[in-house]
C-alpha cells in the first residue's frame, strides 16, 4: 500500500500497478481501461508518492507475476546486479534528478542500462515533463551495425516505406526510386506486405535484394511480414536481411500476435546463422506501440505506458537494429490528439533508449485521431533535437496502402537541415557517389539516373 | 498565379503511372510545394468532415421504409463524437431505450439489417439507398425474411449483434462508415454475422468493404454480401471459417 495525504486528503494506491497508472499523464488509453487518476489532484499525489518509491522495490514488486508472465521472468532473471549497483540506493524522484544532472554523460547512461527494468523506466519517464524527456535522450547513444552506421550522433536516419495496395512490384519499385532520390532509406528500405504469403513476400525480398545489389546501396532491406513467414522464407534461402515482429509488454499480448520468446529466438538465431550484415550484425526490427496488450485485452490492470516500455524488455534481448514505435497508428482510443501523441512518443524514445535500443518513431495519425500535421511538424522536430535514430520516409505523408500519415521524403530533408543533422555516413557517400546530393549534403536537381531506367 | 517552379521532377514523373503513392511531388527548398500541400490538406479535410458528419435521417428511413419493413431508430450508450472517439465500448452497446424499443419487434426471421454511422455518416448517406436497391431484391427473392431494419446513430460495428440478437434474426448485417482515408472518406463496410449475440468479435464476421461510387460499386458489393450470406445459412456459420470459394471476394 502506498500512501500521500494532501490537505487532509489521503491518497492511498494499492499497489505500483495502480499507483503507476494513477501516475500517468492522462491520455484516453487509461481511461477506457479504467486505470488513471480520477483527477487533476489524485494524479500529482501519485506522482509525489511514486518520486519516493525506492528503485529496489521494483524488483520485489512485480506489476504481472512471475510465474504467469514470460516477460515478468525475461526482466527479473535477465537482471544486470552490478550495473543496477551505481543507481540502487536511488528512490524512482532522485533517479530523474540524477539523469539531469550534468555528471551523468552518456558513458554513464550506457553503462547502467542493463540495470534498470522496463517498470523503473516507466516510473520515472512519468516525473518527467517533455523537456527533461528529451534532455535525457539527447545524451543517449545507440548505435547499431548491419550495412551502415545507424544512430551517431549528429545523423539522421529514415525507413523508407514503399507500401503499396496490391503488393504490385513496378507499384512498389517506383516509390523505392523516388525515395532514394530523396535521400531516403539509410535505416532500412521496408515494405508492410499487403498478404502475409511466403510467395508474395518473397517476391518483394527478390525485387529489393535486386534493386540493392545492382546499384549497390548500403542499406539492409525488410518486408514487414509476420515472423514465422520470414522463419520459413530464411530457411528457403531468400533473401532476409532483417526479421521483422510487432512485439507488445506481455506474455498475453504477444500471443495474440502469434510470437513467444522461444519464437523470436529461434528467428533471431536463424537470420543471424545468415551473416548477411557487412558492417555489423544487428539483425531484428521490432515494432511497437502504446495501447497494443489494452487492445488485446493481456494488459492485467497495467497503464498503457509501462506496457509498452516492457516490450523493450523483449526488444532488447535479440540486439535490434531498429525498433520504432508506432506511436499514432491505433488510434484515439489511445492517444486521442496530437498532445496525447506527442507526449508517448517522447516517452517511448526516452524509454527505450534509457534501456538501451535503437529507437526510431513512426511519427503519425489517423484521420479519427484530433491531430494533423501541424502536430506532426512539432514531434517530428523535438524527436530532432532529442536525438531519435530514425522516422519513416513516406511519399507525401500518404500510406496509400495502410491508410494512414506519417513523415514525408521531404520531412526528414527539413530535419536534417534545421538540425544539421546527416544521413548514416555509408549512405551519405554512396548518395554522394550517386550524384543525389553534393558535398555539403544539399539535394542536387534530379537528373536522369539509373534507376529511373530500372523500371523501364 | 504564378509561382516558384519547383525543382525539375519531370524524369521521375514517369513514375507515377506505376502507384497511386505521392511520388515524383518535386519540391522547393526542402519542402513540399504548396499546390501538393494544399492537395493533402483538401484530402484530409475531406476525411475530418466525415468523421464529424450526421446521418441524414429523415432521408435514410424513408430509403429504408421502401423495404415494407419497419425502421428504427435506435441510439448507442455513446453521448456525442467526442466520447465516441474514445470510448468504442460504448459504442458496441445499445442505451436503454433502444434495447427496450428493440423488445416489441421480436418475431422470427432471417436477416436483420443495420445501418450505423461508424466513422463516416456520409459514406452511409451517399451509398445505403444504392447498395440496398441492389441487395434487397436478391435476398427477398431468394426467400430471406426480413427483420425490421435499424438507423443507429454513434455505432459501432458490434452493435449489429445486439441488435440482431435482440430482434431474434438468423444473421444480422451491418452497413456502417469506414474510417475514412485520404484518398477516400466514402467508403461503408459490410459485416455479417451468423448467429449473432453480445460479446463477439472479428473473427466471428465477414467483411465486405470500400463501397462506394469510385470502388467496389453497388451491384459488385450486393452480389459478394448475398453470395457471403447464402453460405452463412448453408454451413450455419460466419467468420474465418466461412472461406470465399466462389473467388468473389478477391475480384474487387
Amino acid at each position: 500500500m502506498y500512501r500521500h495525504t494532501i490537505h487532509h486528503r489521503v491518497y492511498k494506491f494499492a499497489d505500483l500497478k495502480v499507483l503507476l497508472g494513477k501516475a500517468s499523464p492522462y491520455r484516453s488509453g487509461d481511461e477506457l481501461a479504467g486505470l488513471c487518476a480520477g483527477g487533476y489532484e489524485e494524479r500529482v499525489a501519485a506522482q509525489i508518492t511514486l518520486a519516493d518509491v525506492p528503485l529496489k522495490n521494483f524488483l520485489n514488486e512485480t506489476v504481472i507475476p512471475y510465474e504467469h508472465d514470460e516477460i515478468t521472468r525475461l526482466i527479473i532473471d535477465e537482471h544486470d546486479t552490478l550495473a543496477f549497483s551505481q543507481i540502487s540506493h536511488l528512490t524512482v524522484g532522485e533517479l530523474r534528478d540524477w539523469l539531469l544532472s550534468d555528471e551523468t554523460d552518456c558513458r554513464t547512461l550506457t553503462a547502467i542500462a542493463p540495470g534498470l527494468t522496463p517498470e523503473m523506466v516507466a516510473a520515472v519517464s512519468k516525473l518527467m515533463r517533455n523537456q527533461d524527456l528529451i534532455a535525457v535522450a539527447a545524451k543517449c547513444g545507440v548505435v547499431t551495425r548491419f550495412r551502415n552506421t545507424i544512430g551517431l550522433k549528429g545523423h539522421f536516419s529514415t525507413r523508407l516505406q514503399p507500401n503499396h495496395p496490391t503488393d504490385d512490384p513496378r507499384g512498389v519499385a517506383a516509390s523505392i526510386i523516388d525515395g532514394l532520390l530523396f535521400g531516403s532509406g539509410d535505416a532500412v528500405i521496408g515494405i508492410n506486405p499487403a498478404t502475409d504469403s511466403p510467395a508474395a513476400v518473397s517476391n518483394l525480398l527478390n525485387l529489393m535484394d535486386e534493386l540493392r545489389y545492382r546499384f549497390e546501396i548500403p542499406t539492409q532491406t525488410c518486408v514487414l511480414s509476420h515472423i514465422t513467414t520470414t522463419l520459413q522464407l530464411v530457411n528457403e534461402g531468400a533473401p532476409v536481411d532483417l526479421c521483422f515482429q510487432s512485439i507488445a509488454g506481455t506474455e498475453k499480448a504477444n500471443a495474440s500476435f502469434g510470437v513467444n520468446l522461444s519464437l523470436i529466438e529461434e528467428a533471431y538465431q536463424a537470420t543471424l546463422s545468415l551473416k548477411r550484415g557487412t558492417v555489423g550484425n544487428n539483425v531484428m526490427y521490432f515494432e511497437t506501440g502504446q495501447g497494443s496488450a489494452l487492445s488485446a485485452n493481456a494488459h492485467f490492470g497495467v497503464d498503457q505506458q509501462t506496457c509498452e516500455v516492457r516490450a523493450y524488455a523483449v526488444a532488447r534481448k535479440f540486439k535490434p537494429l531498429l525498433v520504432n514505435t508506432v506511436v499514432g497508428f491505433i488510434g484515439p482510443e489511445y492517444l486521442y490528439d496530437g498532445k496525447q501523441i506527442i507526449r508517448a512518443a517522447l516517452e517511448d524514445h526516452f524509454c527505450g533508449k534509457l534501456l538501451g535500443l535503437p529507437m526510431g518513431v513512426d511519427v503519425c495519425y489517423t484521420n479519427h485521431a484530433e491531430a494533423d500535421q501541424d502536430d506532426m511538424d512539432t514531434l517530428l522536430t523535438l524527436l530532432g533535437v532529442a536525438g531519435c535514430n530514425f522516422v519513416m520516409g513516406i511519399p507525401g505523408s500518404d500510406d496509400i496502402m495502410l491508410n494512414y500519415q506519417s513523415t514525408s521524403f521531404h520531412d526528414a530533408l527539413y530535419l536534417r537541415k534545421v538540425l544539421g543533422l546527416k544521413p548514416a555516413p555509408e549512405f551519405e557517400q554512396w548518395l554522394m557517389r550517386q550524384g543525389i546530393v553534393d558535398e555539403q549534403g544539399n539535394m542536387l536537381p534530379v537528373r536522369e539516373h539509373g534507376l529511373l531506367e530500372s523500371l523501364r | 498565379m504564378k509561382r516558384n517552379i519547383p525543382h525539375e521532377i519531370e524524369p521521375l514523373k514517369a513514375l507515377q503511372e506505376f502507384t497511386t503513392a505521392r511520388i515524383a511531388i518535386g519540391r522547393v527548398g526542402t519542402s513540399i510545394p504548396l499546390k501538393q500541400s494544399l492537395e493533402f490538406k483538401l484530402a484530409h479535410a475531406h476525411a475530418r468532415d466525415a468523421v464529424y458528419s450526421e446521418l441524414a435521417v429523415d432521408k435514410l428511413t424513408s430509403s429504408l421504409g421502401q423495404f415494407c419493413v419497419p425502421v428504427l431508430h435506435l441510439h448507442s450508450q455513446v453521448t456525442d463524437r467526442r466520447q465516441y472517439l474514445q470510448r468504442p465500448d460504448l459504442g458496441r452497446r445499445l442505451n436503454d431505450a433502444s434495447l427496450n424499443l428493440l423488445q416489441d419487434y421480436r418475431t422470427e426471421n432471417d436477416v436483420a439489417i443495420i445501418v450505423a454511422d461508424g466513422l463516416s455518416a456520409t459514406a452511409v448517406n451517399e451509398n445505403t439507398k444504392g447498395l440496398l436497391d441492389a441487395l434487397i431484391p436478391l435476398l427477398s427473392g431468394n426467400g430471406f425474411k426480413l427483420a425490421p431494419m435499424s438507423l443507429v446513430e454513434q455505432g459501432r460495428v458490434a452493435i449489429g449483434d445486439d441488435i440482431g440478437s435482440g430482434l431474434n434474426a438468423k444473421l444480422s448485417l451491418i452497413l456502417i462508415g469506414e474510417r475514412p482515408g485520404l484518398s477516400a472518406a466514402d467508403s461503408l463496410g459490410a459485416y455479417l454475422t451468423y448467429n449473432p449475440k453480445p460479446g463477439l468479435t472479428d473473427e466471428s464476421r465477414n467483411c465486405v468493404s470500400n463501397i462506394r461510387h469510385k470502388g467496389l460499386s453497388y451491384k459488385k458489393a450486393a452480389k459478394k454480401i448475398f453470395y457471403l450470406i447464402s453460405e452463412a445459412f448453408k454451413l450455419q456459420l460466419s467468420g474465418v471459417e466461412l472461406k470465399d470459394n466462389a473467388g468473389l471476394i478477391a475480384e474487387s
